[in-house]
């Protein structure tokens, strides 16, 4: 076991990134300790625990929006000039009135109180150069992302659920998944999708070269912005894996009559799967954050290529609004598994 | 582990029994990662004296253009083969080393001097102070990491340094997390409590026994995280947001390439091949590291 890779082994592009996932699955069995004492100690633990949750949840939105909120108010210059672009010319009345219009006169909190309360009925602003709503154009370009995000996700798991039961405790096959591994979360998907680009469009033709039309065009990107997650969660599940197999209760069903195989999936894989569940809120942010490097690749429509559009020109309303999203799905998914954990698993809630 | 003493033994082999079959199983798979670890630094020291002293490998310079050699696939004189503009990619590659470990490593180095700044303030500060902290690291870590250098460079604006300050914005709340549980541990001990028992002012005590313990994880994560610091940087300039066209970085390599995928593959999968290389090396350094620490401590 020594050289095994413990769980504080993961790789770098894991790494305290988006959140050390190893760290985050062991501060998550640590947090179900700590709740384990708790659930103890107060009754009806399960309502208030679920009451904290939210309330975090809300806090944390909060925050990014102030954040956000923050970030507009450091980009530097006057923002009428940032929200003409460098080729205005504009005479200096249109500068005054597009100032009272976004309101760019008034006092820094008035504007920050406008801003929240604009948030609260849902409207995200409008962009400086397309002259759209916010919410319209994400809503628009939402579909093609979370589609590849889903089958990324899917795909991910799959192959590192198949790598990790295939070969725990068993040496050499280990020592080959181990070395796939390595290469999958050390390569940059950028790369990885322009090498499979060369290969399967240009030279086989197989699969369209960009675009977002139909399944054909999902395969490629899909396994690109899959490959190096899928890295990182047949470690982490390999890991939980190897231990669980330790356990007692696997001697039980081998003697009960169960095959190797059985015992692996019906028994093993459900305890290894508890430290691939505290990964869900790193898997999120990698799979939203890695979009935007695959559309790009692949030249596929999204809040991707929308993202890099805006960060070019500086279109920060769009720009926040891309971040106040995903720091929404991110705390939705991470409060929503952390609520299914209570559900799920009886330990947690009492002793 | 096993009964047998190897090592000790000078006697017939232990490994007739199970045990010590296993046991030099294990000893061999050792042995292989200690090549493998061995050949990982050799590699990287080649490449440092690549980024230091390009000059040393090929006499050919990064932006010197020959009109009649445009995209010329790989051969004996252009081992990479030649971009659209008769560039040699192999001596493009090289001179990219510079850029793109300079801004890895400066990243990394920016991103840990945050991280401990905010983690031991935050471990050091008291209940109330810890909460703040801690609470925006929370918001912070609700953005994907990619997504908070992106919002950093729009603020910051592109370029090579402003690519380097916003990937080390985005690593910074990972570890001024792992810097306050560790300065948290550290602070707990007992040889802590008992220099605080002598009377020692609190910055020496910081300076001398809280940062120095909280120190050594550090430097592993560092290690290991600087491999993430380059893809990250140079996924911003394939995004076209750092380095500019002329210079040879390897992700604005990459991103001219991909114009070019149809007919001339090797102009942008030579640079992605020299990102994955050096992260490859650096994560079986970083990891062998990261164990022996981890043997160390506990």
């Amino acid at each position: 076991m020594t050289d095994a890779g413990p769980v504080g082994t993961l790789p770098a592009s894991a790494g305290p990134a988006g959140g050390d996932p190893a760290g985050q699955a062991l501060a998550g069995r640590r947090l179900a300790r700590g709740r384990l004492v708790r659930g103890r100690l107060v009754k009806g633990s399960l309502v208030r625990g679920i009451a904290v949750r939210l309330a975090a949840a809300l806090a944390v939105l909060f925050g990014a929006a102030t954040l956000a909120f923050a970030a507009l108010q450091l980009v530097p210059g006057d923002p009428v000039t940032v929200l003409l672009g460098p080729s205005t010319t504009a005479s200096a009345e249109v500068r005054a009135q597009i100032r009272e219009d976004f309101g760019f006169d008034r006092p820094v909190v008035v504007q920050y109180a406008s801003y929240l309360g604009h948030l609260l009925r849902g409207d995200l602003g409008e962009s400086y150069q397309l002259q759209r709503p916010v919410a319209e154009l994400i809503d628009s370009q939402l579909w093609p992302t979370v589609q590849l995000a889903l089958a990324a996700a899917v795909l991910a798991v799959v192959v590192a659920v198949l790598s990790a039961v295939t070969t725990a405790g068993r040496p050499l096959p280990r020592a080959l998944a181990s070395a796939w591994e390595l290469l999958a979360v050390s390569t940059p998907s950028y790369w990885l999708g322009i090498v499979l680009l060369t290969f399967f469009s240009f030279r086989l033709t197989i699969f369209p070269v960009a675009g977002a039309e139909g399944f054909a065009s999902l395969v490629l990107p899909a396994i690109t912005l899959a490959l190096p997650v899928a890295g990182v969660l047949a470690q982490v599940l390999r890991e939980g894996l190897e231990t669980a197999l330790a356990q007692p209760f696997v001697v039980t069903a081998r003697a009960r009559g169960l095959t190797r195989t059985a015992v692996r999936f019906r028994h093993a894989l459900r305890h290894a799967a508890v430290s691939l569940v505290t990964l869900t809120g790193w898997l999120t942010g990698t799979l939203l954050g890695g979009a935007v490097l695959v559309e790009v690749v692949f030249a596929r429509p999204g809040i991707g290529t929308l993202t890099l559009q805006a960060v070019s020109n500086k279109d920060m309303p769009v720009v926040i609004g891309v971040v106040l999203i995903s720091a929404s799905v991110f705390v939705l998914i991470s409060t929503v598994v952390d609520l299914a954990y209570l559900a799920i698993d009886p330990r947690l809630r009492k002793g | 582990m096993t009964t047998t003493q190897p090592g000790l033994l000078t006697g017939p082999a232990p490994a007739l029994t199970a045990a010590g079959r296993a046991a030099n199983r294990s000893r061999r798979r050792r042995r292989l990662s200690r090549v493998g670890v061995a050949l990982a630094g050799a590699l990287l020291v080649l490449l440092a004296l690549v980024a230091i002293a390009p000059g040393l490998f090929t006499g050919r310079a990064p932006n010197e253009t020959d009109l009649a050699q445009t995209m010329a696939s790989p051969s004996g004189a252009h081992w990479f083969g030649t971009d659209q503009l008769g560039r040699d990619v192999f001596a493009r590659v090289l001179h990219g080393a510079r850029t793109s470990l300079l801004v890895g490593v400066g990243s990394t180095a920016f991103a840990l001097l945050g991280g401990t700044v905010l983690g031991l303030a935050a471990a050091l500060s008291g209940r109330v102070g810890d909460q703040v902290l801690m609470r925006f690291a929370d918001v912070l870590l609700s953005l994907p990491s990619l997504l908070l250098a992106l919002l950093a460079v729009t603020v910051l604006g592109t370029g090579t340094v402003n690519v380097m300050l916003a990937v080390a914005i985005a690593f910074v709340p990972g570890y001024a997390r792992i810097v306050r549980a560790e300065a948290l541990v550290v602070r707990r001990s007992g040889y802590v409590e008992a220099a605080v028992g002598l009377g020692l002012p609190r910055p020496v005590l910081v300076a001398r026994h809280v940062l120095p313990n909280a120190l050594g994880p550090l430097l592993v994560l560092g290690a290991v995280g600087f491999g993430t610091s380059v893809i990250y940087a140079s996924g911003l300039s394939f995004l076209g947001l750092g380095a500019g066209p002329p210079s040879p970085e390897w992700g604005a390599m990459l991103s001219e390439g991909r114009s070019f995928l149809a007919t001339a593959w090797w102009i942008g999968v030579f640079p992605g091949l020299a990102i994955t290389v050096t992260v490859v090396a650096v994560n079986i350094v970083g990891r062998f590291a990261q164990r022996r620490f981890a043997g160390r401590t506990s």
